[in-house]
């Protein structure tokens, strides 16, 4: 089961992550530009596409990965994060990319995302943010804002919202983004550098819903708002007005905390403008990383390359060392 | 005043609070017995609790192999005040009883007039073992349960030597320093017994074996954890959950030995879910749990059904519903097991029976889903699952493995070279065995999806009703293939006459006490044989059928409320059972209640008979 890591032998093309199948999405929905985004970014990357898995949930969102030219694993409602985790520890040298929507990662995935932020594998979780369940047409999202109503709620929603970016820095995630489904430069820039960043990543993006969510919608989003007397675009890029999130030496405690502090301020800060960009990057060991100092034969290969039988089927493992400890003629 | 002696046929009891030391005493008795040759069952029973609530531990010893325990006891040993309220009426005529006079006055017990009372002055005797050794009173007293054990063979003339062989087989590596100072104390019980005289007194005898082959001493979730290790599992799931964590952390404990990944999860859901992704890489992935966590289970077996994905799954019983009786034994899980998941996908269901077949069909189950793509749950349950006993060594011959029908690199090669190869793979190929060739994920020209929805050849979402029609016969028809290919000697077993008048159909761990019985009640002139059923799932209905039809008499005998093997039996083969013994008292079923049950049925024609005996 040797798989080549090398390069392709011509440079692919965002086409050729494309699959053949037609999207069932609603015309202008904010899910195009998202694996469009992934798309691009995967070329610019020029990764193998046999060694791309894209990973996702349950929702309208969650079928992306039949849109990939790559490995797809559509999983179950919320459970996308300890799937993908199976395959990225059973095999690091894949590259795993998990989409997904806002209840599915934030609601009935909640307890999976907080963990699988403690682990920090290598993983890429892209989440598509729309504040609505659209599938089942409209429901309240984990991260609708308290006291809002759009269209299909019979009553604006009883319940706060999550805050996502603040519970990923929380939890562990090293790498905790946000970018916006139509700004296709900064959400494919922001996407290109999740994959690269080692250790779990976030890129929470916002996602108008055409259909269910008329409060946030393309429009919305795009509009210029009035700041101090001048009018500015709502969404911004806050890396291009200076903010910085990463640590640039993750073993300076002062700095950590600093950074840390500041990126949860920026995150939980109620500015009349939505920023975008990297929150938080902090170079910390990985999961593998973590394991292979008390385990060291899971570093000389990935488990599921390990050989477990000889040509004719003989079990290779060998338990009369173990069966010691067992055996009354030991001692 | 004696009597007759009993030489290698005895049953003791050890018990106290949990924490006190039973599990350690019990395994120091087992152990010495073991190393002299002979064979040991030993029943564990626990509280949930850490500390406190009461624990005892039954080892009975014997000349020949045995699989259950007994409910009379020998000799009952203790060391504190609870342990003979609970169990003193146990004690048979002629039997004995040890205990501390300083907390325990025998007239207050419901003891038999005829049991030997031994007073064993604990903390004087420990008093001055810690002068002669110059140790700290507190590092001696905490030996007391070894001095019990000391005293408790001194008590049978067993020959001391070997328990001190046992005690170097508990005490290594950094522990072996305790060694001397254990024998010591051993040494001393020995002595108390022997200069006052007890030993005559008592009719039971303990002869070592020397010439018997070496055995093992296992626990159930250890026999698990190596036929696991042998199928070359090399990634394991948990959630912390008693009884079934035993086996992921001694895993782990072992892990860098043979590179297993082991991984505690933040719960069931993810513990199925994380091996089931896992396995898509092509690494023999497994999790193990008990009831409440198979229940959180149920999406992800359905998932890996319907996507094919080789995935084993343990389901160690213990009395139920919800969190039921947490460390007790029941065998309550079957139904569920053999139904679980929505839409009823296609899965294994097997039950093996005692620690050797833990070992097996551990690594058969391996075997299982790889050929058959298909997740495999394997039942076991708290009995077995936390005993201890001596077992033969693991029996490896033979033993193969069949990673079933992967697709090589150079086939996948040899695709990509051809015109018209699409740089896809039909993961979901209809085959004519309901079994399609697999890649893993990360293999070039490969390239498949899964989904949780029906899908197509390649794993694209399809709602069409022909596909549908195809796709689902497909995957059912790897039950048919399954029930073809696993040899008939491991989807069940009949022991004892084909044609006998009496069958009893059983299952898992209550196998134990109906095959110690079985002598005993042919020896009553009862013509009886056993069907012990494992395949559950598909399950063996000619088989059972012809086997069933040819009986007088049908008896279900299991440890649960409702009887569900017969039950299932029923479903699969319209056949009901005549009678039925069923125990759901959390306390396993022993040789002697089966004998009683059975006798009952044979000679007053009880339709149906409940046990409830043990605490």
């Amino acid at each position: 089961m040797v798989t080549s890591l090398d390069k392709p032998e011509k440079p692919l093309t965002a086409r050729d992550y494309k699959s053949d199948v037609i999207s069932d999405w609603c015309p202008g929905c904010g899910d195009f530009g998202i694996v469009a985004a992934l798309q691009v970014a995967l070329a610019e990357l020029q990764i193998p596409r046999h060694r791309v898995i894209s990973y996702s949930g349950v929702g309208c969102s969650s079928k992306s990965p039949h849109l990939m030219q790559t490995y797809g694993v559509h999983t179950l409602h919320g459970r996308s994060l300890p799937f993908s985790l199976g395959t990225a520890l059973a095999n690091p040298e894949l590259k795993v990319v998990v989409t997904g929507g806002d209840g599915d990662g934030y609601g009935i995935g909640a307890g999976h995302f907080l963990n699988t932020g403690r682990r920090n594998a290598d993983i890429t979780y892209l989440v598509y943010n729309n504040e609505v369940y659209g599938l089942t047409k409209g429901q309240a999202s984990p991260t609708l804002s308290l006291g809002e109503q759009p269209k299909s709620l019979p009553a604006p929603n009883p319940n706060e919202g999550v805050d996502p970016l603040a519970l990923a820095i929380c939890a562990g995630y090293t790498f905790v983004a946000r970018s916006y489904a139509y700004n296709k430069k900064h959400l494919t820039e922001t996407i290109k550098r999740a994959i690269q960043h080692k250790g779990m990543a976030l890129v929470d993006i916002l996602q108008p819903c055409p259909t269910y969510n008329d409060l946030h919608t393309k429009d919305w989003y795009g509009e210029e708002i009035e700041i101090s007397g001048q009018m500015m675009p709502r969404v911004y890029d806050m890396e291009a007005e200076g903010y910085n999130g990463q640590v640039e030496n993750p073993g300076d405690e002062d700095e950590v905390a600093r950074k840390e502090a500041e990126a949860l301020r920026k995150v939980r800060a109620k500015e009349d403008r939505i920023p975008i960009g990297v929150f938080w990057q902090i170079d910390r060991p990985t999961f593998m990383e973590r394991i292979i100092p008390l385990n060291p034969k899971l570093g000389e290969s990935p488990v599921c390359q390990m050989v477990i039988a000889d040509a004719n089927g003989n079990p290779t493992t060998d338990l009369s060392e173990t069966c010691k400890e067992f055996r009354t003629d030991t001692y | 005043m004696t009597k007759t002696e009993t030489v290698n046929h005895f049953s003791w009891t050890i018990g106290g609070p949990q924490g006190t030391g039973v599990d350690s005493s019990a395994n120091l008795f087992l152990r010495s017995c073991a190393v002299a040759g002979l064979y040991c069952y030993g029943k564990r029973e626990y509280h949930s609790t850490i500390k406190g609530g009461h624990s005892y531990f039954q080892v009975r010893v014997s000349e020949t192999p045995i699989n259950a325990h007994v409910d009379p006891v020998h000799l009952l040993t203790t060391f504190e005040k609870s342990a003979p309220l609970v169990h003193a009426h146990e004690v048979v005529p002629g039997g004995a009883f040890i205990y501390d006079p300083k907390v325990t006055n025998p007239d207050d017990l419901d003891l038999h007039p005829e049991v030997l009372r031994i007073p064993v002055p604990y903390d004087e005797i420990l008093a001055k073992l810690a002068e002669e050794l110059g140790l700290p009173l507190a590092k001696v007293m905490i030996m007391k349960n070894t001095l019990a054990v000391g005293a408790s063979l001194a008590l049978t003339d067993f020959d001391p030597r070997y328990i001190e062989r046992a005690l170097r087989g508990i005490f290594t590596g950094r522990k072996e320093k305790l060694v001397p100072m254990n024998v010591k104390a051993t040494e001393k019980g020995y002595e108390f017994i022997q200069s006052q005289g007890f030993a005559e007194k008592f009719p039971y005898r303990i002869e070592a074996r020397p010439d018997n082959p070496p055995q093992m001493v296992m626990t159930g979730t250890t026999a698990v954890a190596m036929g696991k290790l042998k199928a070359g599992c090399r990634f394991q799931t948990y959630y912390p959950i008693t009884p079934a964590s035993d086996e992921s952390v001694y895993l782990e404990s072992v892990a860098h030995e043979y590179g297993i990944n082991v991984v505690q999860c933040e719960d069931e859901i993810a513990s199925a879910c994380m091996a089931v992704g896992a396995a898509l890489t092509g690494v023999r992935s497994a999790t193990s749990t008990s009831c409440p966590g198979f229940g959180l289970m149920a999406e992800g077996v359905g998932w890996a059904a319907i996507n094919e994905v080789p995935t084993v799954i343990f389901d160690y019983q213990r009395g139920g519903p919800a969190t039921g009786l947490p460390t007790r034994h029941e065998q309550g899980d079957l139904l569920f097991a053999s139904f679980i998941s929505h839409g009823l996908p296609p899965r294994l269901v097997v039950a093996p029976g005692n620690m050797s077949e833990y070992f097996e069909y551990s690594f058969h189950a391996f075997n299982w889903a790889d050929q058959f793509q298909t997740p495999v749950i394997v039942v076991t349950d708290k009995c077995v699952g936390n005993n201890t006993q001596t077992i033969p060594p693991f029996n490896e011959d033979g033993l193969k493995i069949d990673r079933g029908k992967l697709v090589t690199d150079e086939e996948l090669q040899r695709l990509a070279a051809l015109p018209d190869y699409p740089g896809q793979y039909k993961r979901f190929a209809f085959s004519e065995d309901g079994v399609s060739p697999r890649p893993v994920l990360g293999q070039e020209h490969g390239l498949f999806w899964n989904t949780g929805d029906e899908h197509d050849e390649y794993g694209h979402i399809t709602e069409d009703p022909e596909n549908r029609l195809k796709m689902l016969a497909k995957r059912q028809k790897k039950l048919e293939t399954a029930l073809q290919t696993i040899p008939e000697s491991q989807q069940f077993t009949l022991y004892g006459p084909e044609d006998a008048e009496y069958t009893i159909l059983t299952w898992g761990s209550t196998v134990g006490p109906l095959l110690d019985a079985m002598p005993i009640l042919q020896s009553d002139g009862m013509s009886l044989n056993i069907l012990q059923v494992r395949l559950m799932q598909p399950f063996p209905v000619e088989a059972v059928s012809r086997i069933l039809n040819r009986a007088k008499v049908k008896i279900g005998f299991e440890m649960n409320a409702t009887g569900q093997l017969a039950q299932l039996t029923r479903m699969e083969t319209g056949i009901s059972m005549d009678h039925q013994v069923k125990k759901w008292t959390g306390r396993p079923i022993s040789e002697t209640e089966a004998v009683a049950a059975l006798r009952e049925i044979m000679n007053k024609k009880s339709q149906e008979v409940v046990l409830n005996y043990g605490h």
